[in-house]
């Protein structure tokens, strides 16, 4: 599987990273080269084999269903870089 | 006493307890080892301040009696650890200027224990990295050089301000954190002592997440003893982490015999690497020798699947890493991109992201990005969780055949010069990891401790493997063989 410059495009806007276009080039080769290392796991029989959700086996706890935390909008908001009126500010998002 | 600084944490423990220092002089002399070593680059949030506040309600607590054994021991904090009112930016450039409102539960318990914060360590951005060369505040310096070269060498990474500061004495321990080796290679490459404990024995929580399946906390220390100490008090069930065990966290320091009688040694053949330097191969043969002196019996074992944990473990820690770092979007905290008119929220999202992340960290999201999208789950992601699968069986089988501990190369090399690496293509620097990787695909404890000096001066390490929550017996076998090799060498102090 090689990767093109119109993939590593796309990719970049799923990861909502801006790449300019003539770094792309580059960046489809840093790929190429990443995925060609990982393509060596095609060589393990990987039949029959569950992919891993848990290294350790546990259950996980459950706790009370009850409001436990709550009350705090200015410790939330105190590191936002533009907040107004209690609220996370952002550019327009509907037009 | 003078070069209280050099002390470890058993010892200053405890001369504390002798009344024969005091917490204050303790960080003090630590502050001063901190402020003659910036060339370094290991503290980059110094909190003097706070330091000496907390060692003299240290010493208030050690006079009443009955104090925890960390209580007015002077540590360093990785950066990637919040700290309530202390800057916690995981060495990058998108969380500058964050000040978390929360501390993290490691960070916590040393504090409840009564350990004293020095300050933040520098590390690689979002601890991707294993040079330490990706961090926001500039490349941590190793104290080590070779011989009389003035080469600045890494201390190694992700926890290389860490690593750096033990070895060069700015403070008795630090804390760590370890993905894919973060804290056991550093460790091996600055002579100095690490572990990464059983998968959930330390709390994640408030540690900015890498890739949470692999993420673990752990002490680098100056010695086995110090580990078992400190590693004790950043241990535990915690209700805010959901993964952390919900076991009896024993008393490691006193499983610390020296007695390995009869313990069975695995010794791994897929971890001769070919083209793996002589003068490690000699170490390891030298460990294991010594292992089998102290009454251990030595075991031949294969862990077929070694090859393919590089590559499994670039395809999940990625994966994690893009889910993980979605939350860095310029909203809620840390930079947000300048923005031009007319821009709206996909464009402040793609900025902000472009400006504040690092090459390595784009990468990584992207290539994460790439292994989950729609079409290549199943042919990367779910291929690679199959092959992890594998790796953890390779060890189960050899501890269901009696095996206690695996001994292992930590690195495959000693520690290079900073900017050695930055032509290779981003592979070469991933193979650094290939010894430590295992484990926490795995989710086992390991512990890397310094074992002798290659030709240029340079510290050399080897890795033991335990089985899953015997960090106690493991630190046992590390204990021994550290008797063994009688490691003592300190970088000359040139800084």
């Amino acid at each position: 599987m090689s990767i093109d410059q119109n993939t590593a495009a796309k990719v970049a806007k799923l990861a909502r990273i801006k790449v300019e276009e003539e770094a792309l080039p580059e960046l489809a080769a840093e790929f190429n080269t990443i995925l060609e290392f990982i393509e060596q796991l095609n060589e393990v029989d990987v039949e029959g084999v569950e992919p891993m959700t848990s290294v350790t086996p546990q259950r996980l706890k459950r706790r009370q269903d009850v409001v436990n935390d709550g009350n705090q909008q200015d410790k939330v908001l105190v590191n936002a870089p533009d907040s107004r009126e209690g609220f996370f500010a952002v550019p327009k998002v509907v037009e | 006493m003078s070069d209280l600084n050099k002390l470890g944490l058993a010892e200053a423990r405890d001369a504390l307890r002798k009344g024969e220092t005091s917490s204050v002089e303790l960080t003090q002399a630590c502050l001063g080892a901190i402020d003659k070593a910036d060339a370094l680059n290991a503290f980059v949030h110094k909190t003097p301040e706070i330091a000496l506040e907390r060692a003299a309600a240290a010493d208030a607590r050690l006079k009443q009696g009955e104090a925890p054994a960390m209580c007015g021991l002077p540590v360093g904090i990785k950066d990637l650890f919040c700290t309530k009112g202390v800057a916690s930016q995981a060495a990058s450039k998108i969380l500058d200027g964050f000040v978390p409102e929360y501390e993290s539960t490691v960070s916590q318990q040393l504090a409840d224990n009564g350990a004293v914060m020095l300050g933040k360590l520098n590390m690689d951005e979002f601890a991707m990295g294993s040079s330490n060369e990706t961090s926001t505040y500039g490349n941590a310096v190793s104290p080590w050089r070779r011989g009389n070269d003035d080469t600045p060498l890494t201390p190694g990474g992700s926890s290389g301000g860490s690593a750096a500061a033990v070895a060069a004495d700015l403070c008795l321990a630090a804390t760590g954190t370890d993905t894919g080796g973060s804290i056991r290679q550093p460790a091996a490459f600055t002579g100095t002592v690490g572990i990464k404990p059983t998968y959930g024995r330390c709390s994640r929580w408030g540690v900015v997440a890498f890739a949470s399946s692999l993420d673990q906390a752990g002490p680098m220390t100056k010695s086995v003893r110090d580990a078992a100490i400190m590693l004790e008090a950043m241990s535990g069930h915690d209700p805010k982490d959901s993964t952390s065990a919900d076991l009896a966290v024993p008393n490691f320091e006193a499983m610390l015999t020296g007695d390995i009688r009869g313990k069975k040694i695995g010794i791994p053949k897929e971890y001769h690497m070919d083209g793996m330097p002589a003068e490690i191969e000699k170490l390891w043969s030298e460990g294991t020798a010594m292992l089998k002196a102290a009454g251990a019996e030595i075991v031949d074992i294969s862990l077929p699947h070694t090859k393919y944990a590089l590559p499994a473990y670039y395809v999940i820690a990625p994966a994690e890493a893009s889910s993980n770092l979605a939350r860095y979007d310029g909203v809620r905290y840390g930079n947000r991109a300048l923005l031009e008119a007319g821009d709206g929220i996909t464009e402040m999202y793609e900025k902000t992201r472009a400006a504040g992340f690092g090459d390595e960290v784009k990468r990584r999201v992207m290539v994460g990005t790439y292994v989950l999208s729609a079409g290549f789950y199943d042919a990367y992601y779910n291929r690679a969780r199959r092959v992890r699968s594998l790796i953890k069986q390779d060890f189960e089988n050899v501890f269901a055949a009696g095996i206690d501990a695996i001994l292992t190369p930590a690195t495959p090399s000693a520690a290079f010069g900073l900017g050695e690496m930055s032509d290779a293509d981003p592979v070469a620097m991933y193979l650094l990891d290939v010894f430590t990787v295992t484990v926490n695909l795995a989710g086992l404890p390991g512990i890397a401790l310094p074992a002798g000096l290659d030709s240029q001066g340079l510290p050399l390490g080897l890795q033991l493997i335990g089985r899953p929550w015997e960090e106690g017996d493991l630190l046992n076998t590390a204990y021994a063989l550290e008797q063994s090799t009688g490691f003592v060498a300190k970088p000359g102090e040139w800084w």
